[in-house]
């Protein structure tokens, strides 16, 4: 496969390492009421769709970038490549 | 005898002979030929056994798509198994056997498994190996291994060595066929930037193969032109000899480049092969058409073929099949071929056409007909044909040319699931789905079957791929060729037949599929794990159709009906030595080597992997004859004096900005807040479900600035993990991570001598008194004059002991300054394995206790999880499950008889009570022979282990029936005050 990595332009997958759903930037609060449900859910629950998922990938062999992937699982087809800092920002996650 | 079927013409070189041996016997060749169209040159038609049966066997074909023809290739290291004869270039003293036979070819002992047909059908193995399940490993498969299976292997070391390599392109042309040369000379005179690639080492495809004439030229010597004008241009790479193996995702293809196959050995310094990675914006499949067989009673004999192929080795290797030959065929274009070779003067016994109108010929016999059975045990003999008006006529011929009409190759558009459709004019499946991104097909891969339709079409796809491309298409004059439609009436096999093959490298009959259809394995994927049909290394490129219609036919559907399988890559057999590439032996990784790495061979230390790296394991000295005695040596002499080990391998970040503390606050589980400035702490991190992830220490160097260690292993996760905190969940914290493992050398030094040491390397200007310099202090300093160092007092063996960072250049400099100035003191260089005996004589956890289970109150450090503050992990370390009375503790393990071992690995068991799973107590996690103590030592798992000090156990390993009496005791056998490492 091939990412085009939001800095560096198109880029071979072997260069990354792959984490997973991108849902693990929405890390719960810990003062929160249900935070002890919550965290079991944020480490143990994922969806695995067949079709568009969005995912976290590192660019360990480049630039160490975190990306948010949208990528189709039954096809590959690769839709959305954004920065994961400009995501968790967009989510909520500035201090 | 010597090339007794040799024709005149064609495109071998009668000037160039070769010379070979089949078998042990010796032949000539030409240059030009394969080892296929030489040995019929020759005269010989067996080359080989088939897989089940041992039925003899020839040639079907002349190309990659062979099911029979499988020979071992060359002699020894360089032996290679199960090697298409027909697309084996022949080279001078090429050397060659046939396989899968016991005793000669001709008399394989093996071929009684033939009258045993009746027993060994679909389903076989399923039906029969089932019971008892001890036998399988015992009794059948060895069996089954030595009588089934395909080519031996040498098992030596493969001598010759595999390349990998990365191309680019705008346009990939697989094939170089009329549809392909087209496609490529469209857009290589446009300037586009092309690579042509074909597996064949003559390209131009069937052009080579026919006497059609393109314009003013013959096929071949048009495609001779177009590939030297390619080969002229910059802009296109021409890649005979090269196999697209695989279309992947987004324009990537796998394509290996037989560099040296046709050598008897490599060219000095040239790979055998390579293993190219093709980055495409688009790609024009031309890959033509395989011709398919019509199964009949007998029809696997050595002289049976693929009319196409006939025509092949008479019309490109001047070869006839043999001197009589007779065509059966559904289509006009089995006619094909006996017009041409009657025109070379061949023998044709006649044409037999299952059509009532087949076109009839002045210059031989065209019976409509339909072939019955066939005679010849090593070879064919006669041909028993039944004729339209039921009577029987028996011809004689040494090769019968079958020909069921042309399969659209459609391998590689199969590759991201595009499924093919059936198409009712050329009774065929025609690339269907969705295709690899960016591939268009082309010419006869796409069903358009004459060389006008291939060189139109060809020439099309590029332009559009041009245009797509923003490139101008420049438009070729493309020459006249033959534009005939070829009549065909779809026809898969004779009635009434039985032992007649689809599959003949699988030996998979009719008779199989009306079986697996009896017993209900009806659909195509069923059918085809049922019966093997199409499973075989050529993946079923000639089989598969046959086998569909005929369980069409079964099920009283059409073939659309009941669909077709797909293809995989990769696209023919390929080596494992050319995936694996410079990837073998020690080339397996990459390999790291500590700063100290050319010292320590000088001290001839042996070493060990860790990760990428190699470290010193021990240092043995003369006289010391087991591994034992160096390291207790190591140990004593540290703990006596002193001792230096290279750590650099520990991972090190370096952790700056005004967030750092917070930053490193989150990541471990205990508190890093209020870590003073010139102090180290010890540090835990956790994963988010609050098992223990790794440990190291982090030292604050400056009120911004933390450098963190991790241990070897986790390095490279534990990096990735912090940076995965600091852009995905603190995203705005003024806090740069950047990794310095290598950037820094760090030696350990340890005992009680190792202050006295320093103090010989340390500028004149460092206080390193214990006063000012205590357990737990970190520091910029300098050395050796004003050398920047980095020092942190630090211990892994319990010793006073420090760490001093110099950066890599100078760490070769450093370990022999060390051992310079520790001479006085006997300073002794130590290894990983005294490291490990000191570290558990310690009762410091490590890697062995740190396995992905274990949680900081399993590691007796469930203290240390704070909670004031939110880090990863906290929350669910929190957790029931991970807090409940009889959890596992660390603890220490001793021999009760101080002779015995502890093995690692153990389980422990309470004194008294059965020894099974459901009484297991814990586990030995580390163990060694602790040279202080005199006697074995361990780290273990015990179930509320805090409290049973004291307990004695039974320590078992049911595996190898080992067990033994031990005393549970504290996890820390030396200093457990901790008085020395604050001395």
């Amino acid at each position: 496969m091939i990412i085009n990595h939001p800095l560096l332009g198109p880029r071979d997958s072997a260069e990354f390492t792959y984490l997973g759903d991108a849902k693990l930037i929405d890390r719960p609060d810990a003062t929160s009421e249900n935070a002890a449900q919550e965290f079991y859910e944020y480490a143990y629950l994922r969806d695995n769709p067949a079709g568009w998922h969005e995912e976290l990938w590192f660019h360990e062999a480049g630039d160490r970038s975190w990306l948010v992937v949208t990528r189709n699982t039954l096809t590959h087809e690769i839709s959305k490549v954004e920065l994961a800092r400009d995501v968790a920002r967009s989510r909520g996650r500035s201090k | 005898m010597s090339q007794i079927n040799r024709l005149s013409g064609g495109q071998v070189n009668a000037d160039q002979p070769l010379k070979f041996k089949f078998d042990g016997k010796s032949f000539t060749g030409q240059q030009g030929d394969t080892l296929a169209s030489a040995l019929l040159a020759n005269g010989v038609r067996l080359m080989g056994r088939s897989f089940k049966y041992h039925r003899p066997r020839g040639v079907l074909t002349a190309g990659s798509e062979e099911p029979n023809a499988l020979v071992e290739l060359r002699d020894d290291a360089r032996q290679e198994p199960n090697t298409r004869a027909t697309t084996v270039e022949l080279f001078d003293g090429l050397t060659a056997k046939s396989q899968n036979r016991l005793g000669p070819l001709q008399f394989d002992l093996l071929a009684i498994n033939d009258r045993f047909s009746n027993f060994l059908t679909a389903g076989f193995y399923y039906k029969t190996f089932m019971w008892p399940a001890a036998f399988w490993e015992k009794i059948y498969e060895p069996i089954i291994r030595h009588a089934a299976g395909l080519g031996s292997l040498s098992l030596q070391e493969d001598p010759d060595v595999y390349d990998k390599g990365f191309l680019h392109c705008d346009l990939l042309i697989i094939g170089a066929g009329p549809a392909g040369l087209a496609a490529a000379l469209t857009a290589g005179r446009s300037g586009a930037q092309v690579i042509l690639a074909d597996e064949d080492f003559r390209m131009g495809g069937r052009l080579n193969c026919e006497t059609f004439a393109l314009g003013d030229q013959s096929g071949a010597d048009w495609a001779d032109s177009v590939i030297a004008e390619l080969a002229s241009l910059p802009n296109v790479r021409v890649m005979p000899r090269t196999t697209i193996i695989g279309a992947f995702d987004h324009g990537i293809y796998g394509a290996v480049e037989r560099i040296s196959d046709h050598k008897l050995v490599p060219d000095a310094g040239k790979p055998r092969q390579i293993l190219w990675r093709i980055y495409t914006k688009r790609t024009v499949l031309a890959a033509g058409a395989i011709e398919r067989p019509i199964a009949f009673e007998n029809n696997d004999r050595p002289g049976i073929m693929l009319a196409s192929a006939i025509r092949t080795y008479a019309n490109r290797f001047a070869v006839a099949a043999d001197q009589r030959v007779a065509i059966f065929t559904n289509n006009d274009d089995g006619h094909r071929t006996a017009q041409d070779l009657y025109a070379k003067g061949v023998k044709i016994s006649a044409v037999v056409d299952v059509r009532p109108d087949a076109p009839r010929s002045m210059d031989y016999e065209v019976l409509s007909g339909e072939v019955i059975d066939t005679k010849g045990r090593l070879g064919l003999t006669f041909a028993e044909v039944r004729l339209a008006d039921g009577s029987l006529r028996t011809l004689e011929c040494g090769a019968l040319g079958v020909s069921g009409g042309w399969n659209p190759n459609v391998h590689m558009t199969c590759h991201q699931r595009g499924r093919p459709t059936w198409n009712d004019a050329l009774a065929a499946f025609v690339p269907g789905g969705t295709l690899p991104q960016g591939m268009t097909v082309a010419g006869a891969a796409n069903g358009d079957m004459t060389t006008t339709g291939a060189l139109k079409t060809g020439a099309a796809a590029a332009r559009a791929a041009l245009k797509d491309l923003g490139l101008t298409a420049k438009t070729i004059k493309l020459p006249q060729a033959e534009d005939t439609p070829v009549a065909i009436k779809p026809f898969w096999y004779v009635a009434g037949c039985s032992r007649a093959w689809l599959d003949q490298q699988n030996d998979v009959t009719v008779k199989d599929v009306k079986l697996s259809h009896q017993e209900g394995f009806r659909s195509v994927e069923h059918l085809k794990r049922y019966t093997t049909l199409g499973m075989a290394t050529d993946q079923g490129k000639t089989s598969n159709m046959g086998g569909l219609a005929i369980m069409a036919e079964l099920a009283g559907k059409t073939i659309p009906d009941v669909g077709t399988t797909i293809f995989r890559p990769p696209y023919t057999p390929t080596s494992i030595g050319v995936l694996a590439g410079r990837h073998r032996g020690q080339e397996f990784h990459p390999k790291r080597l500590t700063p100290s790495h050319k010292w320590a061979t000088e001290q001839g230390a042996v070493f060990v992997e860790v990760g990428n790296w190699l470290r010193a394991q021990w240092f043995p000295r003369a006289g010391e004859t087991t591994w034992r005695e160096s390291v207790d040596r190591e140990v004593l002499a540290t703990r006596k004096s002193v001792g230096v080990c290279d750590v650099t391998t520990l991972g090190k970040v370096d952790v700056q900005g005004t967030d750092a503390a917070a930053f490193l606050n989150k990541i471990y589980c205990n508190a890093f807040a209020k870590l003073d400035v010139g102090k180290t702490r010890y540090g835990l991190m956790l994963r988010e479900d609050g098992i223990a992830k790794d440990d190291g220490t982090a030292a604050r160097l400056a009120e911004d600035h933390f450098v963190v260690t991790t241990t070897t292993a986790n390095a490279l996760p534990v990096y990735r993990h912090m940076e995965f905190v600091r852009q995905c969940l603190l995203p705005d914290m003024d806090v740069q991570l950047i990794s310095t493992t290598e950037a820094w050398a760090q030696y350990a030094i340890a005992g009680p001598n190792s202050r006295a040491l320093l103090q010989k390397i340390v500028d004149p200007d460092t206080d390193i008194s214990n006063a000012v310099f205590p357990f737990m202090a970190c520091a910029n300093i300098t050395v050796c004059g004003g050398l920047r160092a980095r020092l942190f007092r630090i211990s892994f063996s319990g010793e006073l002991a420090y760490e001093i960072a110099v950066p890599t250049a100078y760490g070769d400099a450093m370990i022999r300054k060390i051992m310079e100035v520790g001479a006085e003191f006997d300073v002794t260089a130590y290894g990983t394995e005294a490291l490990g005996v000191m570290r558990i004589e310690k009762g410091h956890a490590a890697g062995n206790e740190l396995n992905g289970t274990t949680t900081a109150q399993n590691l007796g450090m469930g203290r240390m999880v704070s909670k004031t503050k939110d880090s990863i992990g906290s929350k669910l370390s929190e957790r029931e499950g991970l807090n409940a009375a009889g959890d596992l503790r660390q603890v220490g393990i001793r021999p009760v008889n101080p002779a015995d071992p502890v093995p690692a690995g153990a389980h422990l068991m309470n004194a008294d009570g059965p020894v099974d799973a459901a009484h297991d107590q814990g586990y030995v996690t580390s163990a060694c022979f602790s040279p202080n103590l005199g006697h074995a030592i361990a780290l273990g798992f015990l179930k509320d282990g805090d409290t049973r000090l004291g307990e004695v156990m039974r320590l078992v390993s049911p595996l190898n029936g080992f067990a033994t009496t031990v005393e549970i005791v504290s996890a820390h056998f030396i200093d457990p005050e901790g008085e020395r490492l604050r001395a």
